[in-house]
């Protein structure tokens, strides 16, 4: 029995295509994924992302304990509310897991991780807190809303009492704020603007009726995926996993090499990595018919790769993807469709932001 | 439940067949399998002229999740494909029995027609 987020009235209420994502009963679309796509990019759409894990740190180690958790460095986030993107690696320097880390005070900080890897990220993080002295707590009591695109924060701004408005009023990108009810954050997983909340289980029901009724459209993980590709945002499980160097997922930025004393697990794996050289992960341009797909060959100057994630782009109309190939790529590469080559453009893995083609 | 028009004859590969008189027939794929594709991008269809048998992959429907073999439900030439896809590929989704149509076939072997499923059958190839 999958297992359902309390929105899952709500989806079928809106006539939501329900499908299995890694044991829950989530959205695929609702009636048209491209329109969904289109309207993020567009105005405002809104994602049930309950299925996220929020995962609660506590203890005067805390920092500490972070600083040697994830590859990038807690010691970055001063002030309290900033988040920051990280690797949480294992020490071949593998990816466990990709998260968002907010630091709410020095003894209290908040991940927030993916629900396909909830169990294995619970049971490392259990074990690393030991020796830390940090209380680890989930709290699947939240349940989670992205609401994403242009018109995104001003339609939620219609559902907040005035405290709350003036909490999130000039709020900068990758901070989160408990107001009232509501931790809201300015992050995302589209490359538009917009709010990630969560709140109460009881209350989520409510809300949702709420922003539909400000005209937020429900948005299904088809156009989540497709938004993420365009945003050059990398999908756990798919564009990198254990077996996967930061440096060979385009993740070389979330790396915090400095100060050089910092031990976190997965350095020495990473320093020799590094050293040695990795595949990178690129993005791929098609511009003729066609779609680029997860798990197709690339051919490119000095040898072969693969794409991790593709598909069409219902914002530049042809095909993109994310494909992991030797460093020695140059800027063409050729991609095995269906036993074809066919040519493609090598760019870096990011093409649409803010509505706009960035290739 | 997805509309299966009485009048029409289906493969259990998820193409429809209309009979348009003198041995044409009108192919185009199911509601239950648009819906099965999702969002269509592109539609590859085969040359006016082609010489088809029945089961041969003669079109890709390329939709947001995957790239889908369409069959030729019979043998036969192709003598139309339906260019409006190149354009506007959503149609198969909106409109899978009528102007989504994908390519025409004049038949080479009517037994072969009188073979493919009924309604009724189609409903129950697909409910399993």
């Amino acid at each position: 029995m999958a297992q359902q987020t309390v929105l899952i009235g709500k989806h079928l209420e809106s006539g939501a295509k329900v499908v299995d994502f890694h044991g829950w009963d989530m959205p695929l679309h609702y009636g048209s994924q491209i329109e969904e796509h289109h309207f993020v990019r567009t105005d405002a759409g809104m994602f049930d992302v309950s299925h996220m894990t929020i995962v609660d740190l506590n203890g005067a180690r805390t920092r500490e304990f972070l600083r040697y958790l994830l590859a990038n460095d807690v010691a970055k986030l001063t002030v309290p509310g900033k988040a920051l993107y990280t690797g949480m690696l294992n020490e071949a320097g593998g990816v466990i897991d990709d998260l968002i880390v907010y630091f709410l005070s020095e003894d209290y900080f908040r991940l927030v991780v993916n629900s396909a890897t909830r169990e294995k990220d619970l049971a490392w993080i259990n074990t690393q807190a030991k020796a830390f002295d940090v209380k680890v707590t989930e709290r699947p009591e939240f349940a989670m809303i992205a609401v994403q695109g242009p018109n995104a924060k001003a339609k939620v701004a219609t559902l907040l009492n005035d405290s709350q408005k003036a909490a999130v009023a000039g709020m900068k990108p990758f901070f989160g704020v408990q107001a009232g009810d509501l931790f809201i954050a300015t992050t995302g997983y589209t490359g538009e603007d917009g709010y990630e909340i969560a709140l109460p289980n009881e209350l989520a029901a409510d809300f949702w009726q709420k922003l539909l009724e400000a005209g937020v459209k429900p948005a299904g993980l088809g156009a989540r995926d497709t938004l993420r590709l365009e945003a050059g945002m990398n999908l756990y499980g798919q564009d990198m996993d254990e077996t996967v160097s930061p440096l060979a997922a385009n993740m070389g930025w979330t790396i915090a090499w400095e100060p050089a004393e910092r031990n976190f697990i997965g350095r020495a794996a990473l320093e020799k990595q590094r050293a040695e050289g990795t595949f990178k992960l690129v993005g791929l341009v098609m511009e003729q018919k066609g779609v680029l797909r997860h798990g197709q060959k690339v051919v490119v100057e000095g040898g072969e790769g693969e794409i991790t994630s593709g598909t069409f782009s219902p914002t530049l109309g042809y095909s993109i993807a994310m494909a992991r190939v030797p460093a020695s790529v140059g800027e063409t590469a050729e991609v095995d469709i269906r036993g074809k080559l066919v040519p493609v453009k090598v760019v870096k893995p990011s093409f649409v932001r803010m509505g706009k083609k960035v290739i | 439940m997805s509309s299966i028009p009485q009048e029409l004859k289906y493969a259990a590969s998820h193409e429809w067949v209309r009979s348009e008189g003198n041995g044409v027939y009108t192919v185009g794929i199911t509601e239950h399998a648009q819906d099965l594709l999702g969002d269509m991008v592109f539609v590859e269809l085969p040359d006016v002229g082609d010489s088809v048998a029945q089961g041969d992959d003669v079109a890709v429907a390329e939709s947001v999740k995957a790239a889908s073999d369409i069959y030729a439900p019979i043998s036969g030439e192709i003598v139309a494909i339906n260019e409006a896809l190149s354009d506007s590929p959503e149609t198969v989704n909106s409109a899978p029995y009528t102007d989504g149509w994908m390519f025409k076939i004049k038949a080479s072997d009517e037994a072969e027609v009188a073979a493919l499923l009924d309604a009724a059958g189609y409903a129950a190839a697909i409910a399993e």
